[in-house]
């Protein structure tokens, strides 16, 4: 296949053997982002882990300002800096940690090896060349192609992507689709490398819920069929439940529970993940008030000490008050909660 | 219709064969209208005192246009609309203002809505600008800050500017100003959908506390269908602009008949992991059709697994079919378990 010969740079080859295959397709050690602010320092992300295994489903799932998109945008190298600063962490793409990388490689890595997948498509995508030059964008620059031989690929990833009559669609520019088709012309685009992970930043926010069921069902079948480990950054539990292996949930730029999915939505082990399930509303509580997280999300640039969800939590004691932040309690197997009192929780 | 009116009071705002056509131009100078936006065609609904109707439907069926000719910003192209009984097409615009106090609305984007220049004591007491009747000038400070109060802000934060608050409450100061006249109709067009999870609860209990406490009727307009079921009495699901089916809660969420409110609310992802593959998931084809130029016959159709020659033909009105107690507008309105659709 014409994909498989890139022009190959020593430097690409120098990249291409540090990477340890054996190594998970990704792991984030405690990870630290700050944006500088006329408020002080904003911290966004505070010691975010997590580790992404091959093939795997993993949601972040997290309010607004939880810094579930920093993170997205660390990964991907992506974050405006300034404001944005990574003051501290790791993030290994097997084994290779790509905060040492040159920004040559780093280009390399993306959509090579991991690509993202934007939750506005319309602003995501170049409003004045059509999609067919944009998808071929990729095997000019990545792969050397020509330019017809690109737009062979083009429409051959608009066939992927089920966009009927792709050929004549090829043509057309962006605001010429419908949002559920630009959403698809996206994932074609994320996928044209053939990339080991994807990133997808809230992929059906915006997308009406009929829409929605054609996107991820679209999304978990190319997942399948090309073996990749997905990433999908969220904030509805119900998209989680249908699709995702493992849940991270994020609260003020930290993991707040890591665990298998069936455990989480079963029997919740740390304040905020519970509270999050309780107020979903349910069929069978009609008529009784939702339950509700009192208070607001902490302020990013003054974040509460101690456990930061400590002012809106109902199992709060003394010593959540006080520095140090709780940390990772071993629940289970593949199971962490950040709570001191996590037994209490996952029993009431 | 299936209302049951011992439970609610009174219909206080009713609409009969409501439409608004929005005219396609060509041309700069000799304009020429080449056809029409049929945003809202054709519809029917009642609301009892009391009562919260849910409309939902995807982007683009005329949910929002609706609640922008119920509340006056938008004029009817045809039809009417009756508030307590007066045709609000009749009514001379001198009494226009008295009988619009009665409909006041929640916007969707509580960003956008406030205007930020002004002080939240300011926002909330505009409309007693408008209709000085309602609060004497000198209680207007009081009355303000019980508003605030109400909605659950501190009363101390009246000369606060918008950006000072979050997005929820935000949201609390949009549904003060919509209380400050007292009105019978609140008309909320996706009040929580910019609001995050934890928020959205908030706000859901606060307008049901209200509705209580004043014997509030609401038109609930969302595209989130377990919001909707939880505050809802009666539902109305909308497609290209018309009413596919109605009928209360239980019927529309436990016995749905129309083949487009079954695919919406299987759609809906449930959050139990426990019922991933298990649901009857019904995924649609294609997109919304152009409500400029609508599908004949069924508006349905093109997407409709059901369809059939006759739905081409003749369009199906919304009516009581046979095996079911609520109307839809399906020639072959089937009861259809949509399991787990949305808990």
């Amino acid at each position: 296949m014409t994909t498989e010969a890139p022009v190959k740079s020593p430097s690409t080859a120098r990249f291409l053997s540090q990477l340890d295959m054996t190594a998970p397709p990704l792991e984030v050690r405690n990870l630290h982002v700050e944006f500088h602010t006329t408020s002080g320092e904003a911290h966004a992300v505070n010691g975010m882990n997590f580790v992404l295994s091959q093939g795997e489903t993993r949601a972040i799932l997290g309010e607004s300002g939880s810094g579930k998109s920093v993170t997205a945008q660390a990964i991907m190298g992506i974050l405006d800096s300034p404001p944005a600063k990574i003051t501290h962490g790791e993030i290994l793409y097997r084994g290779v940690d790509l905060l040492k990388l040159s920004d040559e490689d780093r280009r390399r890595v993306r959509a090579n090896h991991i690509a993202m997948i934007f939750q506005d498509a319309l602003s995501a995508l170049n409003p004045v060349f059509t999609v067919g030059f944009q998808l071929g964008e990729l095997f000019r620059k990545h792969r050397g192609m020509s330019r017809q031989a690109s737009k062979a690929k083009a429409i051959e990833l608009l066939d992927m992507v089920k966009i009927p009559a792709a050929k004549q669609r090829v043509n057309d520019f962006p605001h010429q689709f419908s949002g559920g088709m630009r959403q698809r012309v996206m994932i074609a685009m994320a996928l044209a490398l053939e990339p080991e992970i994807l990133i997808a930043d809230e992929p059906t926010t915006a997308l009406d819920v009929t829409v929605q069921a054609q996107v991820m069902g679209l999304l978990s079948e190319l997942q399948r069929e090309h073996n990749m480990s997905l990433i999908l950054i969220t904030h509805d539990m119900g998209v989680v439940a249908d699709v995702a292996d493992s849940i991270s949930v994020m609260y003020a730029g930290r993991v707040v529970e890591d665990a298998p999915v069936a455990d989480i939505y079963a029997r919740p082990a740390h304040p905020y993940t519970k509270a999050l399930l309780e107020s979903i509303p349910r069929v069978d509580l009609k008529g009784q008030e939702l339950a509700v997280i009192k208070g607001l999300p902490p302020v990013l640039t003054n974040i509460p000490p101690g456990c930061a969800f400590h002012p809106r939590c109902r199992y709060a004691k003394d010593n959540c008050k006080v520095p140090p932040e709780p940390p990772h309690y071993d629940v289970d197997v593949n199971r962490v909660a950040a709570c001191h009192y996590w037994r209490e929780v996952i029993e009431s | 219709m299936t209302d049951t009116p011992s439970k609610f009071g009174e219909v206080v705002l009713e609409t009969k064969d409501l439409r608004k056509h929005y005219p396609l131009t060509q041309g700069i100078v000799f304009k020429k209208q080449v056809g029409a936006v049929r945003a809202v065609d054709g519809v029917n609904i009642q609301l009892r005192r009391g009562e919260t109707l849910g409309v939902v439907g995807e982007s683009g069926c005329g949910k929002s246009t609706l609640a922008r000719l119920l509340v006056g910003l938008e004029q009817p192209t045809d039809g009417s609309i009756m508030l307590k009984g007066k045709d609000l097409s009749k009514v001379s615009s001198r009494d226009m203002r008295s009988v619009r106090r009665n409909i006041q609305m929640v916007m969707q984007d509580p960003y956008t809505s406030l205007n930020p220049r002004m002080t939240v004591g300011d926002i909330i007491g505009e409309p007693f600008d408008i209709h000085p009747e309602v609060v004497p000038k000198k209680g207007r400070i009081a009355r303000v800050r019980e508003l605030i109060d109400l909605v659950g802000l501190n009363a101390d934060h009246i000369n606060r500017y918008p950006h000072q608050f979050s997005g929820g409450q935000r949201q609390r100061i949009g549904i003060a100003r919509a209380l400050a006249l007292n009105p019978e109709i609140i008309v909320a067009d996706e009040p929580v959908s910019a609001l995050d999870v934890s928020i959205q609860a908030q706000v859901v209990n606060l307008l049901e506390r209200l509705q209580d406490e004043f014997g509030l009727a609401y038109i609930f307009i969302a595209h989130d269908l377990s919001v909707v079921r939880h505050i809802a009495d009666r539902v109305a699901v909308m497609y290209l602009g018309k009413v596919v089916e109605t009928g209360n809660e239980d019927e529309i969420y436990e016995h749905t008949t129309h083949p487009y409110s079954q695919a919406l609310l299987s759609a809906v992802p449930v959050p139990d992991p426990a019922l991933r593959g298990l649901r009857d998931q019904i995924i649609l084809e294609g997109d919304v059709p152009s409500p400029a130029n609508p599908p004949s016959g069924c508006r349905f159709r093109t997407r409709c697994w059901k369809a059939q020659e006759i739905c081409a033909q003749e369009e199906p009105p919304l009516m009581v079919r046979p095996g079911s107690e609520h109307p839809s507008a399906c020639h072959f309105a089937e009861e259809r378990q949509v399991v787990g659709a949305v808990s």
